[in-house]
């Protein structure tokens, strides 16, 4: 069955506290060169076809749904067969 | 008359029988009300109790904001039935678009209980006509996502339309923007907090005060100023 994943992220410019604590974590174990950690989530919508009404539809769900504008960004939309 | 002061039940609600007693205490009729449905019985008024709604799954709120009943309960609030949303029902307020902003994990990561100062900003909504404008209180605060978040923009109006409603004073316990607390909408009818006032109700059951242990009631007088509100339109 084709599968949808919407990837989505907290605001840039919003404190992501717990993209905050594993980067703290990070720096105790004395792991270098990531400077940062933002946590967001995938998820993975299973469809029966993938066409432009079901696409659309997906969209909307993303943005209406699965996001919240006021404190996340829908980062991308992409098909897995 | 006796006002009917509606509070929804959600799967996974915790505070929706502490509130009903508030309202109890209050001087109203507490009638219990269930989210799959998309009848408000008639009531007066409203209350979106606190708890975990769906186990605060997607976001806070979020799924219990597409409940069935949530569409009455925006045609409530669009008409001006006084609201009110405490913690989980101030997220779903939020995620409802009733008011503005959202609300995040707090700062530290951290669940958080403790009896909170707040200010109350604005004395002038449903929720608060019984409080003075700057008067200091303490409520009972626990949650774990409750930093209230917003574009500057929308702080901007939030701040200069007067619509913060308590500010958290002393501590700001989770990163909220400008220590916000809680927010009325422009008419007033609509309040949510992420405090609990509806445990702050009654002498022996509230938050520790100088006067006695566990002797604040200060969350009373919201219900009150519902009731104020609603006995004063229907005269």
């Amino acid at each position: 069955m084709p599968t949808i994943v919407v990837d989505v992220m907290p605001k840039a410019e919003l404190l992501d506290p717990q993209g905050k604590a594993v980067s703290g974590a990070l720096t105790r174990l004395g792991v270098s060169g990531f400077s940062d950690v933002r946590i967001g989530k995938r998820f993975e919508l299973t469809v029966d076809r993938v066409d432009e009404t079901t696409l659309e539809t997906a969209r909307r769900i993303a943005e209406e749904i699965l996001s919240n504008s006021v404190i996340e960004d829908v980062v991308g939309i992409e098909v897995v067969e | 008359m006796t006002a009917r002061v509606g509070v929804i039940t959600f799967p996974g609600s915790l505070d929706d029988r502490d509130a009903q007693r508030a309202v109890r205490l209050a001087g109203a009729e507490p009638v219990p009300l269930w989210h799959g449905s998309h009848d408000l019985d008639g009531v007066d008024a409203l209350v979106l109790p606190g708890g975990f709604s769906y186990g605060d799954y997607l976001r806070a709120g979020a799924i219990a904001a597409l409940a069935p009943i949530m569409s009455e309960v925006k045609d409530a609030a669009a008409k001006g039935m006084p609201i009110l949303g405490i913690c989980n029902g101030f997220q779903m307020l939020v995620e409802a678009h009733l008011l503005p902003g959202g609300l995040i994990r707090n700062a530290h990561q951290q669940f958080i209980r403790r009896d909170q100062r707040l200010v109350v900003e604005n004395a002038d909504t449903a929720w608060t006509s019984g409080f003075e404008a700057g008067q200091e209180i303490v409520i009972p605060l626990k949650n774990a996502d409750g930093g209230f978040t917003c574009s500057d923009e929308t702080l901007r109006r939030i701040e200069g339309e007067g619509l913060v409603a308590f500010r958290y004073r002393g501590v700001n316990p989770n990163g909220s923007l400008d220590d916000i607390a809680g927010l009325t909408n422009e008419r007033g009818n609509v309040v949510g907090l992420m405090p609990h006032p509806e445990h702050a109700v009654e002498l022996g059951f509230g938050p520790q005060t100088p006067a006695a242990m566990r002797s604040g009631t200060d969350g009373l007088t919201f219900f009150t100023s519902a009731v104020a509100a609603v006995v004063a339109t229907a005269v």
